[in-house]
């Protein structure tokens, strides 16, 4: 099947700074892929380029095919940070709104939305409005879905419901790059791409990014001494519940640095999160 | 003092193991709405507590009355005196045509530190927190996370016995949430007592105990490990969407489906899955839906 979106080696120059570097990335038909990456990794730039808001610099974007047009943008469906809606508009016209650009719509408000068609935007919760939001983006029928942050906020009853959508919404082909900052939710995605400094520096399934990647945990009779301790070594110690982790710690340095504090301390597999802040972490604080 | 009782100077090291600060019972209403029924949250020195809810759940309300910035209708709240106290509202709190380090002076003078101690302790916590770079820039030209790490700073600054966090982190990226935590981590092992709200719930398995509310009601309380212990009924997961009666009870995670059995265990063989904190969460808010019947114009 061919790709929705295919970027090679697209590169984003803005004056000195490439804030997107050389970023192979494809998306196809039923896929949903997660692109994850800490603030200032070329994410929104990158998405910007897809949406065709501002051009390439080098390399290319291919979206259905063909550069990014007016043409394309009508096969996508975007939900921003911001959620996009006219908070001063109600539901209902918010979706005339789009419908006038985008032509009648296939899908009109969810059920549940309903009973709040005509009250203004602003005034509703946040969850509801973010339905209204995904049901405006999906009314036309997109065949590639756009998501920056889609579930920031929202408790984890709404957010598996709005995975659920998402999840539809693949199942019946389109396609969907979503970003997050909640390694919980790329568990959800079924391939995953990490940026940081503007290039794409980790692909896989979350399995595979994290590898055989191990940390240290430590649980100590007092986990505050524990902790200390490790601090004063100048070790990355993290809290775990009652428990502390310690990730790219040799376990050996981690038991030195705890002296004779009764405490246990073993290799454990990382979780995602961790190998992200590895991946991620040198190119935030360059 | 509004329907408290303002603690003793290391209430709780004096009390052998009973937390000094805390929430009983609670109720507070704003016109007819009701925001808090009933709820209660020990908040132990030298421990973290989380309180996860989606919006409107009654995070922010049960924050503000730990804080002492609202009043409960009834109910009873211990917490220190204002000034052993740390509060992060959700709106940060911070002044953006301020600098870095102008807030956190004009934050110590309201603590009523010393001038000495004050830019001692700015110059630490900005170290550590990454923020030393950006000490003479403007707080509103900061990025979300770096504005966020410098509120928590401000919050903890006086080394406070109790710290209040709201949703330090919504919105921040793992970076700076890493920073985030790890300011937060310190503070706890320096022997303060933190609550924090957050929307998620890998994050409230970091805490020693967590407090799930739902439209201003407890759903459960405890340990990460004893609300998913206390989950009611059984969990499997399927690969496909569940049909038929089950298809309300289910919901997606990490690519499968999770289904609810409310009475015991599950009659299909295969599939019987042990439920973590999200799981226990998100099925005791399926079960009060389901009580409270479908929303309406649902069925339409």
């Amino acid at each position: 099947m061919s790709a929705l979106v295919e970027c090679t080696k697209a590169t984003r120059w803005f004056g000195r700074l490439a804030a997107v570097r050389q970023v192979d990335l494809s998306v196809r038909p039923g896929e949903i892929v997660g692109l994850l990456g800490a603030n200032g990794a070329g994410k929104t730039t990158l998405i910007r380029m897809l949406l065709g808001l501002i051009g390439t610099s080098e390399g290319e974007v291919a979206l259905f095919g063909e550069p990014p047009s007016r043409r394309t943008r009508a096969r996508i469906g975007y939900v921003p940070q911001g959620l996009g809606l006219y908070d001063d508009l109600s539901p209902a016209e918010n979706m005339q709104f789009t419908a006038a650009i985008f032509g009648p719509p296939a899908a009109g408000l969810p059920d549940d939305v309903r009973p709040y068609s005509g009250e203004l935007v602003g005034s509703l919760p946040l969850g509801v409005q973010r339905r209204v939001a995904f049901a405006q983006a999906l009314s036309h029928r997109p065949d590639l879905l756009v998501l920056d942050e889609p579930t920031s906020g929202v408790d984890p009853l709404g957010r598996a419901r709005l995975w659920e959508t998402i999840g539809d919404a693949a199942d019946a082909g389109a396609g969907v790059l979503v970003t997050t900052h909640y390694m919980e939710e790329a568990h959800e995605c079924g391939r995953l791409v990490v940026m940081a400094d503007g290039r794409v520096v980790a692909e896989g399934t979350a399995a595979e990014i994290v590898g055989s990647r191990q940390v240290v945990a430590v649980a100590a009779e007092s986990w505050s001494a524990a902790f200390g301790a490790l601090e004063r070594a100048g070790l990355p110690v993290a809290l775990a519940g009652r428990g502390l982790r310690v990730p790219g710690a040799d376990p050996a340095d981690v038991r030195r640095a705890l002296g004779d504090l009764p405490a246990s301390v073993r290799q454990v597999p990382a979780t995602l999160e961790e190998r992200f802040f590895e991946l991620a972490a040198p190119a935030a604080a360059a | 003092m509004e329907g408290g009782a303002e603690g003793r100077p290391g209430g709780e090291r004096a009390d052998a193991g009973l937390p000094a600060w805390g929430a009983t019972k609670v109720c507070v209403r704003y016109g007819r709405t009701v925001a808090l029924s009933d709820v209660t949250l020990a908040a132990p020195a030298g421990q973290v507590t989380a309180v996860v809810g989606g919006d409107g759940a009654g995070k922010s309300t049960l924050l503000r009355c730990l804080a002492g910035v609202l009043a409960p209708d009834s109910g009873e709240i211990r917490r220190p005196a204002k000034e052993r106290a740390g509060y992060l509202p959700a709106s940060s709190g911070i002044y953006p045509d301020l600098t870095v380090a102008e807030n956190l002076d004009f934050r110590a003078q309201g603590y009523g530190m010393s001038r000495r101690l004050a830019t001692q302790r700015a110059a630490e916590y900005l170290d550590r927190a990454g923020l030393t770079p950006a000490a003479d820039r403007l707080a509103g030209q900061l990025s979300g996370g770096m504005r966020q790490k410098l509120a928590v700073i401000a919050a903890m600054l006086h080394q406070p016995e109790l710290i209040v966090l709201d949703e330090p982190t919504t919105g921040v990226d793992p970076v700076s949430r890493s920073g985030l935590w790890w300011l937060i981590a310190r503070a706890a092992a320096q022997g303060c007592a933190v609550v924090l709200a957050t929307t998620y719930l890998d994050e409230a398995e970091r805490c020693a105990s967590v407090l799930a509310l739902d439209a201003g009601q407890a759903l459960a309380a405890g340990t990460a490990e004893e609300i998913a212990a206390a989950m009611p009924g059984s969990l499997r997961a399927v690969d496909g969407r569940p049909a038929g009666d089950a298809a309300e009870r289910s919901w997606r995670r990490a690519g499968r489906w999770r289904v609810w059995e409310p009475d015991g265990p599950p009659d299909q063989d295969g599939g019987a899955i042990r439920p973590d904190l999200a799981d226990a969460v998100t099925v005791a808010a399926l079960a009060r839906e389901m009580r409270a019947g479908r929303p309406e114009g649902s069925e339409s």
